[in-house]
């Protein structure tokens, strides 16, 4: 038993309000989506997938922007994240990150750019999918810092799970998209067991209260729900039973993980 | 220029708040309400966007040099906590925008014309004191007195101090003076009376540091802070490896697929059924 002031809780909570959690879901797909885009392209499948996907990234890229630039306390200053380039801050990487991912997304959703444009947005779409981790995970908040390694690839599997989800949602049936929701779908299930297994002092709002329950039924929904329902059947309903839930879970993985840093920040010392 | 740097001495500290009044009307920091906390005599509670000078009242068994005439009396310990301008410092290295300096001085100093409010900094102290001011947008903390330092002046709450429980000087020589006071205190049986300077863990001490009775952390002091950059290195690898899987992932999902598909010969077989 350590001593508490009263147990006043040591550290601020988060400030961020829906608009990160948001963010980091609609930026998490839209990044997915550069990557899927970008490779369908590459390797000459379909043409309309390549398109699609692109579509998506372009309208998330700048959308991502809009989130996050609306939850500064002085969004009109925005533009001051551009002041300096910090390696050491996750949140000056992942801006400059965000702002050339909106640029080059946008561009290679026109045609006579993309062949430029898309291979840009992919590599940095693959740092959308995963800054969002490290910005959290390199915090004082106990539970986000825990999980500094396991975040990155949560989002990631998260984000390219929503990616194949909204392109099943626009008809996608290439066989290549249904591997993608269905690797991205086992991965969550494997990381889903991975924070149940792991109980820590720290890890308690991953499982306990209000952001327990948020966690957990975004895990099931992003993780276990659609793998089940991608292989149980071939039928185009269960594929989209299995889109909605992985966007559904991915939407909350996120809402839950800040949910959980607040909650972890007002714990007692 | 020198570092400066806080000493604040709970063995003289009479809980006067003297320094959080100094603070608030030098400052010109806004009234935080009229909250009763119902802890002790401390309705101040922590310290804030809107409190940068933070008197806390921890309540002990009666001990030695800390009043308690009576056995069944408790003793008092008042501590004027404050931004501790880490010597490496989380709000200053999660700054997106480089708002928050280190001035020439080695005191951490958040520039008010650059925050933009994105609240990073909030998340990566971790001593819970910078925060956002709702109805403002932006974070604030202790200045240090910058102003008044430029000027040769002590900061206002030092200034204010009637028992000269925070002092204010060069860093070295007030080590020097931290270490004389806790040797005293114990030659005068106060063996509980520690420095609270966490030299030794990644934050890599503080300039603003404090004489306490007993254990720190019953002064909301924590015993182990961690800058949150320590991280980064973890979570960096990760996002690497994690970026790369899923661009090889989805790459040989389009490889091999179209391999199988081009194997029949026909693009529809390519699709699932519907």
């Amino acid at each position: 038993m350590t001593a508490t002031y009263y147990d006043v809780p040591l550290l601020k909570p988060p400030v961020w309000t829906w608009e990160v959690p948001l963010y980091f879901f609609v930026g998490g797909a839209a990044g997915g989506a550069a990557i899927i885009g970008s490779l369908a392209d590459w390797t000459g499948t379909d043409g309309t997938l390549a398109r699609d996907a692109r579509w998506i990234a372009a309208a998330g890229g700048p959308l991502s922007a809009a989130l996050l630039t609306a939850d500064l306390g002085r969004p009109e200053r925005f533009l001051n994240m551009l002041r300096v380039f910090k390696p050491q801050s996750a949140m000056s990487v992942g801006s400059w990150t965000l702002t050339a991912f909106s640029a080059s997304s946008t561009a290679a959703a026109l045609p006579p750019l993309s062949a430029v444009a898309g291979p840009v947005s992919a590599a940095l779409g693959a740092g959308m999918l995963t800054y969002t981790g490290v910005l959290i995970g390199a915090t004082a908040i106990p539970v986000w810092n825990e999980n500094v390694s396991l975040l990155p690839v949560h989002f990631a599997a998260s984000g390219m799970g929503s990616a194949a989800a909204l392109l099943t949602l626009f008809g996608h049936d290439e066989p290549a998209v249904n591997d993608i929701a269905l690797a991205a779908a086992a991965v969550e299930t494997l990381i889903g067991a991975a924070i149940e297994r792991r109980e820590t002092p720290a890890m308690a709002p991953l499982r306990e209260g209000p952001s327990g329950w948020i966690i957990r039924t975004g895990g099931v929904l992003s993780g276990p729900v659609p793998l089940l329902l991608r292989t149980a059947s071939r039928r185009r309903s269960w594929r989209t039973a299995a889109s909605v839930a992985a966007l559904a879970g991915s939407l909350l993985t996120r809402l839950g993980w800040i949910a959980a840093g607040r909650a972890s920040a007002r714990k007692k010392p | 220029m020198p570092t400066t740097a806080f000493l604040t001495d709970s063995t003289l500290c009479i809980g006067c708040k003297a320094c959080e009044v100094a603070c608030k009307e030098y400052n010109q920091v806004p009234a935080d309400g009229y909250e009763f906390s119902g802890r002790s005599y401390d309705n101040t509670v922590h310290l804030g966007h809107s409190t940068w000078r933070h008197v806390a009242f921890v309540e002990m068994d009666t001990a030695l040099g800390a009043g308690g005439n009576a056995g069944e009396q408790i003793s008092w310990s008042f501590v004027s906590d404050v931004c501790k301008h880490c010597e490496h410092a989380g709000c200053l290295e999660a700054c997106p925008t480089g708002s928050i300096v280190r001035t020439e001085l080695a005191t951490v100093y958040v520039q008010p014309d650059i925050c933009n409010g994105c609240g990073y900094c909030v998340v990566g102290c971790p001593f819970g004191v910078i925060d956002r001011r709702p109805d403002d947008g932006r974070a604030f903390k202790c200045t240090f007195c910058y102003d008044r330092q430029r000027d040769g002046e002590q900061p206002a709450c030092a200034k204010a101090c009637p028992t000269q429980s925070i002092l204010f000087g060069e860093i070295d020589e007030l080590r020097a003076r931290a270490d004389e006071r806790v040797a005293a205190l114990h030659a005068r049986g106060m063996r509980d009376a520690v420095l609270y300077d966490p030299r030794e863990t990644s934050v890599g001490g503080i300039h603003a540091m404090f004489i306490v009775r007993g254990d720190p952390a019953a002064y909301n002091l924590p015993p182990q802070p961690e800058v949150p950059t320590i991280y980064l290195r973890d979570g960096w690898r990760s996002a690497a490896v994690a970026a790369i899987a899923a661009v090889a992932g989805t790459a040989l999902a389009f490889v091999a697929r179209r391999q199988l598909g081009e194997g029949d010969g026909s693009r529809s077989r390519a699709r699932l059924t519907s």
